[in-house]
């Protein structure tokens, strides 16, 4: 009986996992066949042999609906957002944590409540207003404007805090009688000390980067500003009229992969720094 | 704490932050609070203070009412799946003995994918002629088309959602109930608690500041983080059965123009977000103080 129990559920697990692949599944399909294949009902239920010719089409010719750059173009820009979006967000996140513990200044509540209220200021309810601002420093297009409304951030600045809080202030004593001043202190002892959770932060913020919508969305009209999450749009507003799923589908992959490989290849990592 | 003295440096070290937020969070706020109470063009060309009839005009208004039910509705079956499911695979997995990190590798990968993303493959999955999913049901008599039918495209934006939200609370679950002591589990053995008691009993309350973190998660999550899932899928039809309150604002905002309608609803759903960070926090606090 308990055998029996322990089967089913072992059997229930793995068949969760499956489902779990099915729509992963099915975008490997469309992206190893030539477009005639995905034009009409049923669809093949197993891998073509299409795969590499699809991406180096998508990768390198990129389509006509999304303005005609490449892909490749489009998944650079995504890198370089969510490149800045992480390490911007990490920079700013170190210094203000460091001064919020470290110091004692004027307007230090005033500053530490400031942060706190853009917890409650995601850029969905803000979007208009923001997207106003943002036009008014003629920022529309361009990555200063994709990014810096999103890098403010009172979790990081938290999670900072919460680290350097557990630091002995026997480091900072010791660090004063030899000499150093708050800026070596902070670069050679509190740095060092606070690598493994700026790391998993750093895979949190990367997926959270790549993975934006709505803000590009609203900021980018230039076809060279585009980020290939963003971009899938274009190409599922013509996915009714051509025959297009094939390359929907190898973009689609292209999109889902580099923050996968992140999260997946930097597991261990994340877990550690959460756990600090 | 020993500290540091120089307050010009400190202020250096916090001048970045709090100059993004000033400008690009503060400001944001005063702008959308003053266009909400006031009547103005698409161009902001000229502004007449309307007192609360944007607020009042919302309410009076059908559709918004219809949003605010979708978006209630898809937050809870988000929340209900991805909690139910999250938990119960954690539990099922940890009561592997081994192969755990590989059926965690396995269930984690989701939360990597972008909504929109997520949006673009059930798209294709459910797609009414060509897709997998309607062919499937067909067998079974069921006529499947989320394009026309306002439930389905409803069912397929929360189902495309749970999918992307579970590895969240997966991950979450599984870090917790790992965290539990075996010897308070042990113990409850040697009482002769049987294991649906030990798990109501034991597991159950010690898991519960994770599911109110959790709560708070998916409901955000339903709330704000969908809009690329709807954008994708459905544009927010048929007949608005999928316009959530977050669609509305983006579609009264950028593409109908009324500017102080979709300043009303920002207003509101800040309101709604400031209420449940502060019952975070609250509920935090009180833990801390009694653990």
């Amino acid at each position: 009986m308990n055998k029996l129990f322990r089967f089913c559920t072992h059997l229930f697990l793995i068949f969760f996992v499956a489902c779990m692949f099915v729509p992963v599944y099915l975008a490997l399909v469309a992206a190893s066949h030539d477009g005639t294949a995905m034009m009409r009902a049923p669809i093949p239920v197993w891998l073509g042999t299409d795969l590499w010719v699809n991406f180096k089409t998508v990768l390198t010719q990129g389509l006509l609906v999304t303005g005609g750059e490449p892909v490749g173009y489009l998944l650079l820009n995504s890198l370089i957002m969510a490149l800045l979006i992480a390490t911007g967000k990490i920079i700013l996140a170190l210094c203000s944590a460091f001064a919020l513990v470290y110091f004692d200044f004027p307007l230090k509540k005033f500053c530490f409540v400031l942060i706190f209220c853009t917890m409650m200021l995601p850029i969905e309810v803000r979007m208009v207003p923001t997207f106003q601002v943002v036009a008014a420093f003629n920022w529309l297009n361009s990555f200063a404007g994709l990014t810096l409304p999103l890098m403010a951030s009172a979790t990081a600045t938290f999670f900072f805090r919460q680290c350097f809080k557990v630091i002995p202030s026997e480091l900072v004593d010791a660090a004063k009688l030899d000499g150093a001043g708050p800026v070596r202190f902070f670069i050679d002892i509190l740095l060092p000390l606070s690598k493994s959770p700026m790391a998993a932060l750093f895979i949190i913020l990367f997926v959270y980067g790549w993975n934006q919508y709505l803000w590009p969305l609203i900021i980018t009209t230039d076809p060279n500003m585009v980020t290939v999450v963003m971009g899938i749009r274009y190409l599922a507003g013509v996915a009714d009229q051509l025959p297009e799923w094939h390359h929907i589908m190898t973009v689609a992959l292209l999109a889902l992969i580099p923050p996968c490989v992140v999260v997946l290849s930097l597991k261990r990592w994340l877990e550690q720094g959460l756990q600090a | 704490m020993a500290r540091f003295t120089a307050h010009k440096l400190a202020l250096c070290f916090i001048m970045p932050q709090v100059l993004i937020t000033l400008v690009l969070f503060i400001w944001p706020v005063f702008l959308v609070l003053s266009q909400s109470f006031s009547f103005g063009d698409a161009f902001g060309l000229q502004k007449r203070f309307a007192w609360f009839a944007n607020y009042v005009g919302l309410f009076a208004d059908h559709s918004y009412i219809e949003a605010i039910g979708v978006t209630l509705i898809l937050a809870v079956f988000v929340t209900i799946l991805t909690m139910g499911f999250g938990l119960l695979l954690a539990l099922l997995v940890l009561a592997r003995s081994k192969g755990q990190g590989f059926y965690k590798t396995l269930l984690v990968w989701p939360y990597a994918v972008a909504p929109a993303i997520a949006a673009i493959l059930w798209r294709f999955l459910c797609h009414p002629t060509l897709g997998w999913l309607p062919h499937f049901l067909l067998k079974f008599g069921i006529d499947f088309n989320y394009v026309t039918n306002a439930r389905q495209a409803l069912f397929v934006v929360i189902v495309t959602a749970s999918w992307q939200q579970f590895s969240y609370n997966f991950l979450f679950y599984y870090s917790a109930l790992q965290k539990i002591p075996t010897t308070l589990i042990d113990a409850a053995i040697i009482d002769g608690a049987s294991a649906w008691g030990r798990f109501w009993q034991i597991v159950v309350p010690i898991l519960s500041p994770t599911t109110f973190f959790l709560l708070i998660m998916n409901l955000i999550y339903a709330f704000f983080d969908t809009f690329g899932i709807i954008h994708i899928m459905t544009h927010g039809g048929p007949e608005h059965s999928t316009t959530t309150l977050i669609y509305k604002v983006y579609v009264d905002g950028f593409i109908g123009m009324d500017i102080g309608s979709s300043a009303a609803q920002s207003v509101l759903l800040m309101f709604l977000v400031v209420l449940v960070t502060l019952l975070q926090f609250r509920y935090l606090e009180q833990r801390v103080h009694y653990a």
